[in-house]
């Protein structure tokens, strides 16, 4: 146990969302008897979920703002008719496409963050509007029909990374991508360990980390085999590698600049980082505006997925998204969360999704599990923080981003306890 | 008086993670007494109540509790409550949207068939807030009415439920002085009428006044119990308990540095937030000077914290005129931001709701203000974070193991040395403190007094903002007294005194 705790930078529960992830992944595998890790697999759960792992993305942060959006299906779902239609009658090339989804989401989202930050009415409210009034506007565009896109625009969201270069038997691409990866860790832990031993902290010993280092690559070059050696044609999906992406920028913005310090500042006392100099509403207008941009570019990667845009798409996508970002140890009451967590919520999820359906388990039951474990997760961590313990997800995810911050302020200090708790009272209550 | 022994709390030892807040600390209080519980910011004197109230409910702590001749182990504050212990914590628990009948009946409504009885709750109402003499409408929101009047509902509420032992964790520090000393008084006809209570407070001269006994607790551990009347125990005795030498004097010496006016304010009008056509500033004029601390006296509501906040970047009430001059040259402050850019910095009276992101920790407090700072590009630099929160933790002596720490897990008069500490960091030109001293503990603002001084010493200018009259007097080199929302006098060090302050502070122009 001692030098588990050692592995993972000292702090067990740092540990303990990523272990239920390999858990839950090496249970599948083993009740499918290997279905679970194969390359066909491992690129199904890709595609399929990344659309969603991106909304999540755009979710925490807004949830991290003390605000939700129910309206990502929707905007997906419009942003994705829109695109296909343009393409279509108005002949433009697929990239050109994108741009004009892009720019239609910014300026939703700047709708909706308009009525949220400078007229000051709830997002739930506004966004429950939004979820009705675009998804009336896709059928509306679309006619309630199906619009096919072409083959070059399926390409983001079911195209893989190219053949190139000698033929190794593998793809090379994909080989480059996971050497680079695990480049990148080996760098981070070293300018990790300098860093430590420049502040004067306490450094772990080196085999702990040469462990670490060792485990993480193994995964990083295992999967990287995975993917490398699909069917031909097949590699590294490039969903994937867009929401790769994404969570470095994101995890970026989030963790180490000044608008990310600023998002949480205002979801934590929004009073106390105005007087701090903070703007506020500006903060809360990037953020549902960013939650849009990124909602019309999941709805398009699933169009490009699909083949086509229809008028259902995107259905239930933001409970999804927001489940993601629970499981993932953020908190109704806004001001906790973090981006990594978030995915590997969502990566809880979809594996679960994924194993259910391999185990040949029917929708109604996977959806009566999916709840369960939404409940149970975010249960178990109320329960550790009205115990006065750091909440398991919320600690663990955090010092993902290397951002340790403190739970919530211990249920002792008031007379009601649990004001952590997740109910839907915070949600419309929040920053009217 | 009977001198039996009400609560007997023994070797009462609390960890937290990563700290002992409490080591074996023993506490006897006898039936009918006011009981003072001194000690500096961290000491664990809220820690040691909140065992007490069942906050931290038995199994939490070691140690045992006797109350009333049988040992008690309190589930909850539920239970506590049964056994006739309340306490009134140091952040007020009142429901602001919530009537004053409503929440001293919230969890206790009496029913009558299943539905809430609100004659009754009225009726009790009236007679409790008699008791605490209160007259207001019990239908009146809390958030009408003033902290003074909020606590004593609090009061009245803990009187509901036939309380023996009323604990109160800093009751005055944010009351001012007539509203003190009517709690004060209030206090002491309970005390008649045979309620014990237990106090927590950093005004030692409210405990000289009131307290019978007064137990010491330094580092988590009990010092001392004294017996004000036998003892003959004076502010200077407490103060040699609490901090383990003597304090020659409350204010450090100082000789002031005045150079020439550069903050000046010229018929600063403001209205009302929501109340149209009332004005809560009435063309004020005032200016401060290089290396000058100026003091603003004013009873609890003259409008000196709205004052202050209208001029840090109009982060109060309605703007209608008024001009800003800094350095000889007009400047406009229509927002927080631009404030901030022009060298202002507003400390606030209301840390908790106003001054701290509580889910954050110390270090990204700190800094938190002026994050550019600390910025190399596009990056937060985490290094310098740690190195700057970890000067202004030794500097400012702020009790916490580490500033990675939760701001929510420091005590009440740690959290403000974090939020005076991350104003210092902006290293503004005007520092304006509303209330800086409170909650904090006698060493501890003898070391805050002795940093205003040194700001002013490099040329910056203070404004401090205090209820406490001696602070002020000790500290400011000119005072402006306001009242109702203008300026009624200044008076310079040397005129001042706590009857010509006072004088100002309730009279208006006119008669001054
Ligand atoms: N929930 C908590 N988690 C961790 N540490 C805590 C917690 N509550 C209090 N502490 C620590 O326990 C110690 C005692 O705190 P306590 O609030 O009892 O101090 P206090 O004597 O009331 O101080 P003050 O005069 O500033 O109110 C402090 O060091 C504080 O940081
Ligand atoms: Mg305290």
């Amino acid at each position: 146990m001692n030098s588990l705790k050692k592995l993972f930078g000292g702090n067990t529960r740092q540990f303990g969302m990523i272990f239920a992830l390999i858990a839950l992944v090496v249970f599948f595998q083993w009740q499918t008897g290997g279905k679970t890790l194969t390359s066909a697999n491992m690129m199904n759960l890709f595609n399929g979920n990344s659309y969603i792992l991106i909304l999540a993305i755009g979710m925490v942060l807004v949830i991290i703002a003390g605000h939700i959006d129910l309206s990502v299906g929707s905007i997906a779902a419009f942003a994705g008719i829109v695109v296909a239609i343009t393409i279509r009658d108005w002949g433009i090339p697929w990239y050109l496409g994108i741009v004009v989804g892009l720019l239609l989401g910014a300026l939703i989202g700047a709708w909706q963050g308009f009525w949220v930050a400078y007229v000051g009415i709830p997002a739930f409210i506004v966004t429950l509007a939004g979820m009705l009034l675009f998804r009336g506007a896709n059928q509306f565009v679309g006619k309630s029909n199906t619009v096919p896109v072409p083959r070059e625009f399926q390409y983001i969201g079911s195209g893989y990374l190219p053949e190139v270069g000698p033929a190794t038997g593998y793809n090379n691409l994909t080989l480059l991508l996971g050497f680079f990866l695990v480049g990148v860790v080996i760098y981070n832990e070293l300018k990790l360990r300098r860093r430590l031993q420049r502040v004067g902290a306490e450094t772990t010993e080196a085999w702990v980390s040469v462990l670490k280092l060792v485990l993480v690559s193994a995964a990083i070059l295992y999967a990287t085999y995975l993917f490398a050696t699909g069917r031909p044609g097949t590699s590294f999906p490039v969903p994937g590698l867009i929401l790769g992406v994404l969570v470095i920028i994101y995890g970026f913005i989030s963790n180490k600049t000044i608008t990310g310090r600023h998002v949480y500042a205002v979801g934590g006392n929004r009073h106390a980082a105005e007087l701090s100099g903070v703007k506020s509403k500006r903060v809360n207008f990037l953020v549902m505006m960013n939650m849009s941009i990124l909602a019309a570019l999941a709805g398009m990667i699933f169009v490009g997925r699909s083949t086509a845009s229809g008028p259902f798409d995107g259905v239930g996508w933001e409970l999804d998204a927001i489940a993601a970002v629970f499981i993932g140890g953020a908190a109704v009451t806004g001001g906790v969360g973090t981006v990594v967590g978030s995915i590997i919520g969502g990566l809880v999820m979809a594996v679960l999704n994924n194993g259910l359906q391999l185990l040949g388990i029917g929708a109604d039951m996977t959806q009566i599990i999916k709840g369960l474990v939404l409940l149970i997760a975010v249960a178990f961590d109320v329960y550790n923080k009205s115990q006065g313990k750091p909440s398991i997800t919320g600690l663990l995810t955090r010092n993902f981003g290397n951002r340790p911050r403190s739970g919530p302020p211990a249920a002792a200090q008031q007379p009601a306890p649990a004001e952590q708790g997740v109910g839907t009272k915070g949600i419309i209550s929040h920053d009217v | 008086m009977d001198h039996h022994t009400i609560l007997e709390m023994r070797s009462i030892t609390k960890e937290f993670p990563g700290v002992k807040a409490l080591a074996d600390v023993s506490l006897t209080v006898s039936a009918g007494e006011i009981h003072a519980i001194c000690g500096e910011n961290g000491a664990g004197k809220s820690t040691l109540m909140k065992v007490l109230s069942g906050v931290y409910p038995h199994g939490d702590y070691q140690g045992s509790i006797v109350f009333q001749g049988e040992e008690v182990r309190f589930r909850d504050i539920r239970s506590s409550e049964a056994a006739g212990i309340v306490i009134i914590h140091q952040e007020l628990a009142l429901i602001p949207e919530l009537s004053i009948a409503e929440n001293i009946f919230l969890g206790n409504e009496p029913t009558r068939f299943g539905v809430i009885d609100w004659d009754q709750i009225n009726s009790s109402t009236l007679e409790l807030m008699a008791r605490v003499g209160l007259s207001e409408d019990p239908t009146t929101k809390i958030k009408d009415i003033g902290v003074g009047k909020q606590q004593l509902v609090e009061i009245a509420k803990a009187l509901s439920k036939s309380v023996k032992l009323l604990i109160l964790d800093e009751p005055t520090a944010a009351l001012n002085e007539s509203d003190s000393q009517h709690l004060l008084d209030l206090m002491a006809g309970l005390r008649a009428k045979g309620i014990t209570c237990i106090m927590i407070s950093h005004k030692l001269n409210e405990i000289e006044q009131i307290a019978d006994s007064i137990t010491i607790i330094r580092d988590g551990r009990t010092i001392e119990t004294l017996h004000v009347r036998n003892d003959g125990v004076d502010e200077d005795r407490i103060i040699r308990g609490m901090v383990g030498r003597s304090l020659d004097s409350r204010f450090p010496d100082h000789t002031p540095n005045i150079g020439e006016t550069f903050f000046e304010v010229r018929d600063w009008t403001v209205g009302h937030p929501s109340v149209a056509d009332r004005l809560v500033c009435k063309g004020s004029n005032f200016h401060v000077r290089r290396g000058e601390v100026v003091g603003f006296a004013g009873l609890m509501g003259a409008g000196r914290t709205e004052l202050a906040r209208s001029i840090f970047g109009r982060s109060y009430g309605n703007f209608k005129s008024g001009r800003i001059f800094k350095d000889g040259k007009e400047v406009v402050l229509k927002s927080v931001p631009q404030a901030i850019d022009h060298g202002l910095a507003y400390v606030t009276e209301d840390r908790k709701s106003l001054g701290l992101n509580l889910l954050d920790d110390i270090k990204a407090t700190t800094v938190s203000a002026n994050l550019r700072k600390i910025t190399n590009g596009l990056v937060v630099d985490r290094d310098q974070e740690f190195t700057v929160a970890e000067q202004y933790r030794k500097s400012l002596r702020t009790k916490t193991p580490s500033v990675n720490e939760g701001i929510s897990k420091l005590s009440g008069g740690n959290q403000q040395k974090v939020v005076l500490a991350k104003w210092m960091f902006t290293d503004p030109d005007l520092l304006i403190l509303d209330e800086p001293t409170r909650g904090i503990d006698v060493g501890a603002k003898f070391e805050i007094y002795g940093i205003i001084q040194k700001l002013a010493d490099q040329g910056k200018g203070v404004i401090v903002i205090s209820s406490e009259l001696p602070e002020l007097l000790g500290l400011s080199d000119r005072i402006y007294t306001i009242f109702e929302g203008a300026i009624t006098g200044e008076l310079a060090r040397g005129e001042a005194n706590q009857e010509s302050l006072m004088r100002l502070m309730t009279a208006s122009r006119k008669s001054a």
